[in-house]
């Protein structure tokens, strides 16, 4: 239990980063992870243009367990500054890697539910302009 | 003390056990169930999610087993001595739902998959054929998707309009607004006899009888109530009645529908194909006699004699000392649950309405963390909304911890549970 709960987690947890609303976000999306109730909403601000679009900020709301509560905290710690194309590809086994415990398949659903927003949120950002 | 040791402990006391009034043996009883002394993670499990699914006992397992290696064979269609051994068993697996749950006969017992298909097979037989639009359908607050989702659907369909009875803030059903809800238009009435999330027992009686006064059918979802009690559909008077196997020491993939018999005999078959017809000609099929008529294909019979072997086990010990030992853990875990600061029992606090489910919350701490860090101490609960989500919006909920009881569980796994609870809330600085 000392693993699932290490202190960095329960750190993001108690503290997340990039934590709140973005007014006039570029991108807005909101999935909630059917099985647990577990909800995220995630914002982004973008700067640049055509094909180097970057994530100028970002931020989450949401309710749920520790562990995908933590993992949209370190997602979005990770991916502000980065280039949006990069953030499109990201596997899940990043966030995983991010997250760094080992987790029950059950909860790998809740851990990957912040990435789900946020790739859901790019794709629907790209679909829209074209 | 940690679970090792008050297994151990309780390892001990056994010897001197006695069986004291109505109450169960769960030591005994844990004996014939093999998962159960099989460690996890190196511990002894304590197994607390048994209204999701029971375990098995080793009589079940056996009476399956047996089929396979001796009396396999399809039943109905062979007129060779394996067939009709096979198809014996079956039929007598029927009867012995059909005593379980006192129905007037075997033909009224419809084998099904599960408590989900048989009130699926009830929305598209009964209610796709004698329901119009603008009529009614009743059901409450607290169902299980299963028992809401098809009447969902059927209304939608339909232009059916669905009502529903709501819940007390201690978690019962306010029948105080069941005359209201009631009108002429009512053709349909559906509940869970005991709420999976609340555990409410909800008294069947003065539903049945106001539904009938005005001439309404009633359908009791019966999953964590024949499992655990004394039910009676005879008593009851309710026209249908739906239960899972596998929540009562059965199989998976067999669930039983109870219906009076003159609405089984007009209703339209469910599934069509091989088993429900008596005759298919170029013009067109002759369905079969109830229950054959609902039961297309192959039907689960393995499964069916296994539930059979499970009602054995179950009227060998007595559903009401079943109900008797579950009623004395329920307070039991009540009781210390009550204690834990922050923790917040979710239904009615009052053992005597309250059937083996004891769902709360935890202050700050999400029910999927706590089950986890449980899990870690070989605790099993279950965690999320439990299939019953309507209820958590009712409730102001997303997620609730649901610890339940059978008849393998003994007192000191409330302590265990306890126990787990401080030390997940002292994980997490809670
Ligand atoms: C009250 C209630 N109704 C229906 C069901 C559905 O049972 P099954 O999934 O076996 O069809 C359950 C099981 O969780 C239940 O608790």
């Amino acid at each position: 239990m000392q693993d699932l709960y290490r202190e960095h987690i329960l750190d993001h947890y108690e503290n997340p980063r990039h934590h709140g609303v973005i007014e006039h976000a570029d991108i807005s999306h909101e999935e909630s992870n059917p099985l647990c109730g577990d909800r995220i909403r995630i914002d982004v601000k973008l700067d640049g243009e055509g094909e180097r679009y970057r994530i100028a900020d970002a931020a989450f709301t949401g309710d749920g367990c520790i562990i995908s509560q933590a993992a949209a905290s370190m997602l979005l710690e990770d991916v502000v500054g980065k280039p949006l194309d990069e953030v499109a590809q990201i596997e899940p086994q990043h966030v995983l890697d991010l997250v760094g415990v080992p987790l029950t398949a059950a909860r790998v659903k809740c851990a990957l539910l912040g990435l789900k927003v946020l790739k859901t949120g790019i794709k629907l950002w790209k679909l829209q302009r074209t | 003390m940690t679970n090792d040791e008050r297994w151990a402990a309780a390892d001990e006391r056994a010897g001197a056990f006695d069986a004291k009034g109505a109450t169960l043996d769960a030591r005994r009883i844990r004996a014939d169930f093999p998962i159960l002394a099989q460690p996890s993670n190196g511990k002894r499990v304590v197994f607390l999610d048994s209204a999701a699914s029971s375990q098995k006992p080793i009589q079940v397992l056996q009476a399956m087993d047996e089929v396979y290696r001796r009396a396999y064979a399809n039943v109905h269609r062979g007129v060779y001595a394996l067939s009709e051994a096979a198809t014996a068993r079956y039929d007598e697996a029927r009867e012995k739902v059909a005593r379980f749950i006192g129905a007037p006969s075997a033909e009224q017992i419809v084998f099904t998959r599960n408590a989900t298909e048989a009130l699926n097979l009830l929305a598209y037989s009964y209610g796709r054929h004698f329901l119009r639009p603008g009529d009614e359908i009743l059901i409450t607050e607290l169902e299980h998707h299963a028992n809401f989702v098809p009447w969902q659907v059927l209304a939608q369909e339909r232009g059916l309009t669905l009502k529903f009875i709501p819940i007390t803030p201690e978690g019962q059903l306010d029948l105080q607004k069941l005359d209201e809800l009631l009108t002429p238009r009512t053709k349909l009435v559906s509940f869970a006899h005991v709420s999976n999330v609340l555990g409410t027992i909800n008294d069947p009686h003065p539903i049945i009888q106001r539904a009938h006064a005005i001439g309404a059918k009633v359908i009791v979802d019966a999953s964590q109530s024949v499992p655990h009690m004394p039910v009676n559909v005879s008593d009851m008077d309710c026209d249908f009645l739906a239960f899972s196997g596998h929540k009562m020491l059965g199989p998976t993939g067999i669930g039983v529908l109870y219906g009076k018999r003159e609405l089984l005999e007009a209703m339209p078959p469910f599934l069509t194909g091989g088993d429900m017809i008596s005759e298919v000609r170029f013009d067109g099929p002759r369905w079969n006699e109830v229950p054959l008529k609902f039961e297309a294909g192959t039907p689960a019979f393995v499964e069916a004699i296994g539930l059979g072997a499970a009602v054995d086990y179950l009227s060998a010990l007595g559903m009401a000392a079943i109900r008797a030992h579950e009623r004395e853990i329920t307070a039991y875990a009540l009781e210390r649950l009550s204690e834990v600061p922050g923790a917040k029992i979710v239904g009615p606090t009052d053992p005597e309405i309250r059937g083996g489910v004891v769902t709360f919350t935890l202050d700050r701490v999400h029910p999927h963390d706590l089950a986890s860090l449980l899990d870690r101490d070989g605790v099993a609960i279950r965690a999320g909304h439990h299939c019953a989500q309507p209820l958590h919006i009712r409730l102001g909920l997303s997620a609730t911890a649901r610890a339940s009881f059978y008849i393998y569980n003994e007192l000191h796994e409330v302590d265990a549970l306890i126990e787990a609870i401080y030390k997940a809330k002292a994980a997490l600085k809670r």
